[in-house]
């Protein structure tokens, strides 16, 4: 038997924070290719320290929903977890690059595939595209339009900035976009100017976060001028400085987001069978349907 | 009716090729002697003796098992039906999932051959006729016959809040998906969100109906997680607690400060948070090892066995608070106004405000009381008063 188990931060504060968790596990669930499937956080429950002994599989596949290598991946989840041998070099990674360690974990004498976080993998380029595709409502958005990717920066890890960058460059790589740029909230280049960066007359905003949540509702929406307040919302698109601006919530609320923590588990070793295609079929055309409604979405609702 | 695939199943699992075929469980035996050509030996535990017939080959088994020799039908019915779901159906023999079902119809362990009474196979029988119901938390949980008029021996079981339970099933929400308890999870009566999942704050007027033992299984992880799993541990003697001081000195960023909270201060907070009136985990974790806590543990089923996250981050608040030194002040206060501080903090401790009626002028938490001692008391919004 083997298990997935999804390591999310969660919220004492905010019931939403689980959302994408719930909703990405369960369109696992749908799938079958895992024996159990679970949700573990960090600040709700099951909590991380306590998730692995729910399963009965031996094998289990551990994937953060995190966006970026550091302190929660290289120290919380394992320490947590017990995952007492698990030492960051291990994932021999350079930032970005982490894959999966396997190991065992010592309150349960199971095995455990340590993945890296879904935020890193190369499959995340493409949801990120994807995010573009819904806010827009259009499924070949690119042309003529400019894309900014938004992350945290630095403040707490570099490693964050690192993530948003290298999806950028990915992005940037494959000449869909007129102009692609990363964009950060505490250091330069700020989120803030966003309409200085670009000579596009639209620009697809899309913030690398896991789940919706004050930067993503609040910060962000205001620092680039979308509204005033954010509880008054903001309407998509939004006029900007003669710019037409598609702001999209938090990346990992897309359906697709699923897809990345299938890839993180198969490339750990799991199988999986047509579980992958399945998700991307499922995940896609939920895309389509729900785009409309979403580009009227506003925080204050 | 005994399925004659039970039947025949069972036959197999004795004649099986296999050094050790024999059946012992939930006081059904069944025992093959190979040294006296294969004969085989069946009994019963009823009333606390065995009875049985010995010398059978295994056409005469067959016949026993069946019913069709005559005695005792039912009963042996029973034990047939009983092998087939325990072993067949649940299995997963030394898991938390399999010994949390057998609790749901009060059964004994697995390894208990002894059971007998209220515990036996035929006494839990007829009781899973109408229905056999436990507490686990708020949750009531009932385990019956899927069909209860000619039980084949297959089980359902039915979940819903402990203060519905003489609810008619007309007037609550019925729902079969398991992570439908997700939603009923997240936010109590009055709209709140629950962070913790194990406070008493689960809302009514909602059931599952039907659920297979898996189902329930995973019903009851969505409402309390890992609970089923701490539980048997415990059962289990496996029960591996984290005590403050271990769980304190394990944090590290901005939680790293906990482990400065004072000896006392940690009996304070597990008053607040711990005990039943907050939150339905049984503490068993204390001070360290061998200095115990004062508040009450609590009664529940199932045990708590590490201070959880939200008390980890309420720790924080107060051990930054602790590292203050007290002061004494000075302030006017009538006995009554005194008195009313008093009622003020058990309101808000009690979470009794949203109780307060509007123009009950007598509760020291009235929103007008309140409002006046401010008008009065307050200057620049603090509250008067002078630092010696
Ligand atoms: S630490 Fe206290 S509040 Fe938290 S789950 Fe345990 S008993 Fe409940």
């Amino acid at each position: 038997m083997q298990a997935l188990v999804i390591a999310a931060h969660g919220s004492h504060l905010n019931p939403d924070a689980s959302n994408p968790t719930y909703a990405h596990a369960d369109t696992v669930r749908e799938t079958g290719a895992f024996d159990e499937v679970r949700e573990a956080f960090w600040k709700e429950e099951p909590h991380f320290r306590e998730v692995i002994r729910t399963l009965e599989s031996e094998e289990v596949f551990v994937v953060p929903l995190f966006i970026s290598e550091g302190y929660f991946t290289e120290r919380i989840i394992p320490r947590e977890l017990r995952l007492d041998e698990f030492e960051p070099e291990q994932w021999e990674s350079d930032g970005t690059s982490a894959s999966q360690v396997t190991l065992e974990a010592e309150d349960v004498g199971k095995t455990v595939h340590y993945c890296g976080p879904v935020g890193t993998h190369d499959a995340m380029t493409d949801v990120i595209v994807q995010r573009a595709e819904s806010v827009t409502g259009d499924p070949s958005v690119g042309e003529g339009v400019g894309l900014a990717v938004v992350g945290h920066g630095t403040e707490r890890n570099e490693n964050s900035a690192k993530a948003v960058e290298y999806h950028a460059d990915r992005i940037r790589e494959r000449g869909r976009f007129d102009e692609v740029e990363a964009l950060f909230m505490d250091e330069e280049p700020e989120v803030d100017d966003v309409t200085d960066f670009f000579e596009t007359e639209d620009i697809v905003v899309v913030p690398l976060f896991v789940a919706d949540g004050y930067h993503t509702q609040e910060d962000i929406p205001e620092d680039m001028g979308l509204t005033e307040d954010y509880r008054l919302g903001w309407t998509v698109p939004a006029e900007v400085d003669g710019h037409r601006i598609w702001y999209a919530g938090a990346v990992g609320t897309e359906g697709l987001m699923a897809d990345v923590i299938l890839e993180r588990a198969a490339d750990a070793g799991a199988e999986l069978g047509d579980a992958i295609e399945r998700v991307r079929q499922i995940t896609s055309s939920a895309t389509e349907s729900e785009s409309n409604s979403e580009r009227t979405s506003q925080a204050g609702d | 009716m005994v399925a004659p695939r039970h039947v025949e199943e069972l036959v197999q699992r004795v004649t099986d090729g296999g050094d050790d075929n024999d059946i012992a469980f939930d006081g059904l035996r069944i025992t093959c002697d190979e040294s006296a050509d294969d004969e085989f030996t069946f009994t019963l535990a009823i009333d606390g003796e065995r009875v049985g017939r010995a010398g059978l080959d295994a056409d005469g088994l067959r016949e026993i098992l069946a019913g069709e020799a005559g005695e005792g039908d039912e009963t042996v019915d029973a034990y047939v039906t009983n092998w087939h779901y325990w072993q067949e159906r649940v299995g997963g023999e030394g898991t938390a999932r399999r010994a949390f079902l057998r609790w749901c119809e009060d059964a004994p362990p697995d390894d208990d051959e002894t059971a007998d009474g209220d515990r036996s196979v035929p006494a839990r029988y007829a009781a899973l006729r109408d229905g056999i119901d436990r507490e686990w938390g708020q949750l009531c949980i009932t385990a019956r016959f899927v069909d209860g008029d000619e039980p084949d021996g297959e089980r359902a079981y039915d979940l819903w809040h402990v203060d519905d339970a003489d609810a008619d099933l007309d007037d609550l929400e019925i729902y079969d998906e398991p992570r439908a308890a997700r939603e009923i999870a997240t936010d109590d009566e009055d709209g709140r969100y629950r962070p913790l999942k194990t406070a008493p704050t689960l809302e009514t007027g909602w059931a599952f109906t039907g659920l297979s033992g898996t189902e329930l299984v995973d019903a009851v992880g969505f409402f309390y997680p890992a609970t089923i799993a701490n539980w048997h541990r415990e059962q289990e003697g496996t029960l591996d607690v984290d005590h403050w001081s271990e769980t304190a000195s394990r944090q590290s960023g901005i939680y790293e400060v906990v482990s400065e909270l004072p000896r006392e201060a940690v009996d304070w907070m597990a008053e607040a948070c711990c005990v039943d009136s907050q939150c339905l985990r049984r503490r068993e974790w204390e001070y360290e090892e061998g200095d115990d806590l004062d508040p009450d543990g609590g009664d529940g089923p199932f045990p708590c066995r590490e201070p959880c996250s939200l008390v980890i981050a309420a720790a924080r608040k107060w051990a930054i608070a602790e590292s203050e030194t007290e002061r004494t002040y000075e302030l006017e206060l009538t006995p009554s106004e005194r008195n009313q501080l008093e009622e003020l903090i058990d309101a808000v401790a009690d979470d009794r405000t949203d109780e307060i009626r509007e123009a009950d002028v007598n509760d020291g938490a009235n929103r007008y009381r309140a409002r006046y001692l401010r008008a009065k008391r307050f200057a620049d919004g603090e509250l008067e008063m002078r630092e010696q």
